[in-house]
């Protein structure tokens, strides 16, 4: 390949990132080469530094980081000493950038087509008109429903994944060398993400522009990326083209990413026919205010099993939690424990009622109070669920640390500042522990850590089931979560349960189409999946399917 | 717009209601001020039974509950009552009684003078300061940045007297450009008018622009982290562009706020520059009427006062709704 054919090109870039008053490393030392019209993909867990390097190689860092050596070069222009005039005459122009939350990146108080349209008016490529008619063209290319009109809306009138593909449009708008995608799918659902990866997929091949794409997700790099790098605190672990990647990693590190999901707890036989569940929701429908968000759900939860709630964002799921939990009564139905049906409103029901139903939450951040140390916030239900007071309540917060895998003298005056994101979600799964429930909602515990701490969270799980012998009732939108740790699933869309079952079941045809669609659209490592995918669907398909689940 | 139109209507209730317990207050208040018009205007000597008359004629031997209702229906009816101190009490020594000046006469001339006064304050404050904060923020702790903070900081927090005596020092003793007092009376061109005004103008846009000045570089700054701006500044957007076309709009809601604050300022705490350029506003009125007790007149002002604050917040909030899209455009 000869050398001008290298569009982007990196060395030895260092970076440093501001921490109160000293400079860390962020970056030691990376390098690459970017071809033209050749898709690279950065992939690593949260703090590999996947994102700053994306920048930098933009020539672009963040308030509070510095490059501190190395070169960047872009078609022949050093980036690093270049003057912020030369820089800005490239950007949207030559390089663009898609961000992650399109919802933050696009301005509140413009509408789409004026944001669309900026870059090229401003940097003279074309007129406003022109711009205007060829947005109109990226959008119906983009398959974005109503191309002629959905630009004149505002961000906020238009959905996630439309705004995602929305921004794509807007980053081709000049027809760039280069654009940066840093995690462009990562706040979508499954079935929306599919589009946006094919929709990006099918641009950058069409004109034949050179990518960078970010990720955590090896399966989605998968099938973007010509070649993948992997990133591991700043550190490059190794490079090498998609398909040996995926087929021989030399390197530890990658080799474990790669085993994540092999992680499969075996499915429970089934519980003793006329067994009483430990929760049994009844024909319950709820509301909020005036607008029904449940309908007539019914399920059942069984001592020491594990029953996963699917479904995509809005289909009810943290719902249905909120009506067990008695947060949310309900306007018709019931939820029974062990038989005897509970009062809606958890201000009615006996502590004994509230002790044996506990909560784990998505964001271990904002659940776990950060004025107070791991013993203060484990040892208050200790104390008002069990009675336990003074040294009877510490050594009992002691054995709950030890039960969670944390040395006891280490975190039990730490607060929870010092602890990273997975020992702050083992630290709420002692909370909920501290009040011996029979039963636990996970409520998405897993889907805001790094693969391979949701995978200890998810073992450490399945190890109190069996030596406590809990029940958990499941949230997720992670179909590979659910493939490791259910008993059963069910699944939901709308506020009404689509279909229920026994995992083993669920995950074997026939499906009910909309587990079918969901089930087909988990990205998985092969790089051929999409496109087989996408085959087997029928291009058009996909976007229909996409319309009616909007 | 169903959403935007009841909001407002909202706010319009809740001002309104906020306006009638400001008038109890006011009425309250203002009488038990210590002290009787009727003692103050008769003096040391008066006998008890003139007292008592012009107290019966005032209808101050009423009950407060009754004076208060009788105040409030007259003002619904834009009628503020008479004003004591130009009531004619010829009466009493036996002559015929005059024509009674009401409280609307009084007031109305020297209220659009302050209006007038506010207005060109506004006109060369309110530009100013938006443009010096969008540099500001645009230039953030540059050589400029400090420049004009400390500038804005040192005349907000000097006395405001002393302000308008620099003023007058500069402009009017030493390069005698402008008149250093603002008599204003009927009759006079525009050009005058406004030529009189400029130095007191000049004073208040001293003490009023620091505050939203500083207020439209925070909020500017607050935005200048958030994924959009990073967004227009990876497009290649220039930086003046950035911040004027894309945080500002954002942006708008606090500044709003505090543009309106001060007006209100503008409206009813000028006494001070007032006396120092002998302008007859409503202010001097307002100090005059309190010091001779002249209870219809300050309780006229007060109200209006409340009603200018209540007013521009009002609208202030206004504005603050319908610059987000979110609420403009409903899904």
């Amino acid at each position: 390949m000869a050398d001008r054919d290298i569009l982007v090109k990196v060395r030895n870039l260092y970076l440093e990132g501001r921490s109160d008053e000293t400079w860390i490393p962020i970056i030691n030392g990376a390098s690459f080469d970017l071809r033209r019209g050749e898709v690279l993909g950065l992939i690593g867990e949260s703090g590999a530094g996947k994102s700053t390097l994306g920048l930098a190689a933009m020539g672009f860092t963040r308030d509070g980081v510095r490059i501190t050596s190395g070169k960047v070069l872009f078609d022949g222009v050093d980036l690093i000493n270049a003057s912020a005039a030369v820089k800005r005459e490239l950007l949207g122009r030559r390089i663009a950038y898609v961000a992650q939350s399109a919802a933050a990146s696009f301005n509140p108080a413009h509408k789409l087509i004026d944001q669309h349209t900026e870059a090229p008016v401003q940097h003279r490529v074309s007129s406003r008109i022109d711009s205007e008619r060829d947005a109109m063209e990226l959008y119906e290319k983009l398959r974005l429903p109503d191309p002629e009109h959905i630009g004149f809306r505002y961000p906020h009138q238009v959905s996630g994944g439309q705004l995602q593909r929305a921004m794509t449009a807007m980053a081709m708008s000049c027809r760039p060398d280069l654009i940066i995608f840093d995690e462009p799918t990562t706040a979508l659902d499954v079935t929306t993400q599919i589009e946006v990866l094919a929709s990006i997929r099918d641009i950058v091949s069409q004109f034949d522009t050179a990518a960078i794409y970010i990720t955590h997700d090896l399966a989605v790099v998968a099938q973007m990326a010509d070649r993948i790098k992997v990133m591991l605190k700043g550190d490059e672990v190794e490079e090498s083209d998609t398909r040996t990647m995926l087929a021989s990693p030399t390197q530890d590190y990658t080799k474990s990413l790669w085993a994540v999901r092999s992680f499969q707890r075996p499915q429970k036989p089934p519980p003793p026919a006329g067994a009483v569940p430990v929760v049994s929701v009844k024909n319950v429908t709820a509301a909020y205010g005036r607008v029904k968000v449940l309908h007539d759900i019914t399920f059942d939860i069984h001592a020491g099993r594990t029953v996963a709630v699917v479904g995509e964002s809005g289909s009810g799921k943290s719902t249905a939690a909120r009506v067990i939990t008695g947060l949310l009564p309900p306007l018709e139905g019931v939820v029974e424990f062990e038989g005897e049906p509970m009062p809606g409103d958890y201000r009615k029901r006996t502590k004994m009622q509230l002790r044996q139903a506990q909560m784990i939450y998505q964001m271990a951040d904002t659940a776990l109070n950060p004025r107070k140390t791991i013993g203060e916030i484990i040892g208050r239900p200790v104390e008002f669920y069990m009675g336990l007071k003074g040294q009877e309540k510490r050594e009992r917060v002691k054995e709950l640390l030890r039960e969670i895998e944390l040395e006891p003298d280490q975190f039990i005056d730490r607060l929870p500042s010092e602890l990273s994101g997975g020992q702050k979600q083992r630290v709420g799964i002692a909370r909920a522990l501290a009040a011996e429930p029979k039963f636990i909602i996970c409520d998405e515990v897993t889907s805001a850590l790094d693969q391979l701490v949701a995978e200890g969270i998810l073992r450490l799980l399945a190890k109190l089931q069996d030596e406590l012998g809990l029940s958990y009732m499941f949230i997720t939108h992670d179909l590979a979560t659910v493939r490791s740790i259910a008993d059963e699933v069910v699944v939901m869309k709308d506020g009404r349960v689509v279909e229920q079952g026994p995992k083993t079941e669920m995950f074997r045809p026939p499906h009910h189409p909309y587990t079918d669609l969901l089930l087909s659209s988990v990205p998985e490592m092969d790089p051929d999946w999409l496109t087989n995918l996408l085959a087997e669907r029928g291009v058009d398909n996909i976007g229909d399917a996409a319309v009616g689940n909007m | 717009m169903g959403s935007v139109a009841r909001i407002i209507l909202q706010r319009l209730v809740l001002g309104l209601l906020t306006l009638l317990v400001v008038s109890i207050v006011i009425f309250t208040a203002v009488n038990m001020l210590p002290g009787d018009f009727a003692q103050a205007i008769l003096g040391q000597g008066a006998t008890p039974e003139a007292v008592d008359a012009i107290r019966k004629d005032l209808g101050l031997d009423q009950p407060l509950v009754v004076r208060y209702f009788d105040w409030l229906a007259g003002a619904l009816r834009g009628d503020m009552g008479s004003s004591f101190a130009q009531a004619n009490f010829a009466s009493f020594v036996g002559a015929e009684a005059g024509e009674r000046v009401t409280v609307l006469d009084q007031i109305a001339p020297r209220f659009s003078n302050t209006m007038f006064l506010a207005t060109v304050t506004a006109a060369i404050a309110v530009p100013i300061s938006l443009f010096l904060g969008v540099l500001a923020a645009l230039y953030r702790n540059s050589v400029f940045d400090r420049a004009a903070n400390i500038f804005t900081l040192t005349s907000i927090s000097s006395p405001e007297f002393f302000l308008a005596y620099i003023l007058i020092l500069f402009l009017a003793v030493l390069n005698p450009v402008l008149p250093s007092l603002s008599n204003i009376f009927e009759g006079m061109t525009f050009a005058d008018r406004l030529e009189k005004t400029l130095l007191p103008a000049l004073t208040l846009t001293l003490v009023v622009t620091a505050h939203m000045m500083r207020m439209t570089r925070a909020a500017i700054i607050n935005l200048l982290a958030s994924p959009y701006i990073e967004m227009a500044r990876l497009k290649g957007i220039s930086p003046m562009r950035v911040i004027v076309r894309h945080a500002l709009p954002n942006a708008l809601a606090p500044i709003i706020n505090v543009v309106a604050l001060n007006l209100a300022y503008l409206i009813t705490g000028v006494v001070v520059i007032e006396v120092v350029f002998v302008y007859p506003g409503i202010g001097q009125l307002f100090v005059d009427s309190v010091k001779i007790r002249d209870i219809p007149v300050v309780q006229a002002c007060c109200l209006i006062f409340a009603a200018a604050y209540i007013l521009l917040n009002l609208m202030a909030d206004i504005l603050s709704i319908l610059s987000n899209p979110r609420l403009r455009h409903p899904k």
